[in-house]
């Protein structure tokens, strides 16, 4: 069963979610100016680095668990149970990232897809994710499952450098790193940053409240796993008697 | 570990040698994609010229989907592998000598797929050592990758479609380097400092220590 802690704590998450999202949305169509060269259209950057990053963060995570459940010290189906839920969620997080960065696109170069490099490796990555989430979705045992997609899921997570590179390698249209670049100097100030980096926050906060929620499926879902196998045994230790029963 | 690795790569190419799977399937549909290019795209000399290093590393890709499938599909049936298990190979003996026994088929199949874009598009060839290094490192690199995956899926009901999910997004700093390394190859400014070739040799370092290291783990599982 779920404990009270755990669920008092993921209700807490989602109210502080909730609000610090209402702050981002007030914050970043009303307080904040316009930009000067992109106007209205800047508002999208406290949308589209923050769900960026959760994505990278996800992935992380991920990476994480898989290597905390192939470290047999550590071994436990629930690392490989968070893997799983936040590689679904940073699913959803990197499709929003590419479908912001489209609606970004679209006004700033006048085209809704470009092949530039980090457009590109976000969709590759986007694409090998899926592909750990189908591996998943292969019938076998619960073990068998984590060894495999947590192999899958760090052998995934090698990619993540070359897509944050990317954009340094091959230098393309993309606009360079804001506030993490070269120089570590923002070339942005005042109350746009901060409610960029209230964004960030609050995305963190939405993406550990839907960790949560699924994490919580998951575990949901093993455990009935383990009852309908623990049923199947008892089943099975009554068949002789049924089967000699029906003998007599 | 490396005396399984020649002794697996040497039963996996006695094994191809007897059955021609690469002579007989593989290299005609590797040769088959090099002419529906052609549809594809405007069949005047210059376009296919243009587009050959692109096309001829498209075309090694997707054969290298049907032969890596191939090389963990021997070990599938008839639980040949769990057999390799109990005898005690060494699995990372098992991960190179698959790994090698698909590099030497893929290679013989650029060779001829090089032939076929020489004589098919029209492609100018030169550089020939940056051409083969960049070959050579990104055919190590898709066998690698390619194996690990194709293990990963091979015990599903679902590997046939598995496989290039997961090979393909992996697999495609691959294509883009080898294309590029090719393209600088053919130019007048090839060397082997080429930043492509060195893209691949560190593709193919990486996926050849993550299989190493995590083989013998997936073939337990």
């Amino acid at each position: 069963m779920e404990s009270n802690r755990y669920k008092w704590v993921r209700r807490v998450l989602g109210v502080v979610a909730l609000l610090l999202v209402a702050a981002t949305v007030v914050l970043g169509l009303w307080v904040t100016p316009p930009d000067v060269v992109q106007g209205q259209l800047v508002r999208l950057i406290y949308v589209h680095p923050p769900v960026a990053w959760v994505a990278y963060l996800a992935y992380g995570v991920t990476s994480i668990g898989s290597i905390l459940y192939l470290w047999k010290r550590t071994r436990n189906i629930k690392w490989d149970l968070l893997a799983a839920s936040s590689a679904e969620v940073g699913v959803i997080f990197t499709a929003l990232t590419l479908i912001t960065g489209s609606i970004w696109g679209k006004p700033a170069w006048g085209v809704w897809w470009t092949w530039d490099a980090r457009l590109t490796t976000t969709a590759l990555l986007f694409v090998l994710y899926l592909g750990y989430l189908a591996l998943r979705r292969v019938p076998t045992d619960s073990h068998r499952r984590a060894v495999r997609s947590g192999i899958a899921g760090l052998v995934a997570f090698v990619d993540v450098p070359i897509v944050h590179q990317s954009v340094v390698w091959w230098r393309t249209l993309h606009q360079s790193a804001t506030v993490l670049n070269a120089t570590l100097s923002p070339k942005i100030h005042g109350e746009m940053a901060m409610t960029l980096l209230l964004g960030f926050i609050s995305f963190t906060f939405v993406y550990a409240w839907m960790l949560m929620h699924r994490y919580q499926i998951a575990t949901m879902e093993q455990r009935a796993l383990d009852v309908e196998l623990e049923q199947l045994i008892e089943e099975r230790q009554y068949e002789p008697e049924a089967g000699s029963a029906l003998a007599q | 570990m490396w005396r399984d690795a020649l002794l697996i790569a040497g039963k996996d190419l006695k094994v191809e040698f007897r059955t021609k799977v690469m002579v007989n399937q593989i290299l005609p549909f590797a040769f088959v994609v090099l002419i529906i290019f052609a549809f594809a795209l405007d069949t005047s000399p210059g376009t296919l010229q243009k587009f050959a290093p692109g096309l001829f590393w498209l075309a090694v890709l997707f054969s290298s989907i049907l032969s890596v499938e191939r090389a963990v599909a021997i070990e599938i049936d008839d639980s040949a592998g769990d057999g390799l298990t109990v005898y005690g190979v060494d699995p990372g003996g098992i991960f190179l000598g698959k790994v090698a026994s698909v590099f030497v088929q893929l290679s013989l199949l650029e060779v001829v797929l090089t032939l076929g874009v020489v004589v098919l598009y029209g492609s100018k060839t030169g550089g020939w050592l940056l051409m083969i290094a960049a070959t050579v490192f990104a055919t190590l690199g898709l066998s690698a990758a390619g194996v690990t995956y194709s293990q990963l899926a091979g015990g599903s009901r679902a590997k046939h479609t598995l496989v290039p999910l997961l090979l393909v997004p992996v697999a495609s700093p691959v294509l883009l380097a080898g294309t590029k390394a090719w393209q600088d190859a053919f130019s007048a400014s090839s060397s082997l400092g080429d930043p492509w070739l060195r893209l691949l040799i560190v593709f193919a370092v990486v996926y050849l220590a993550l299989g190493a290291i995590f083989f013998g783990s997936i073939l337990e599982a």
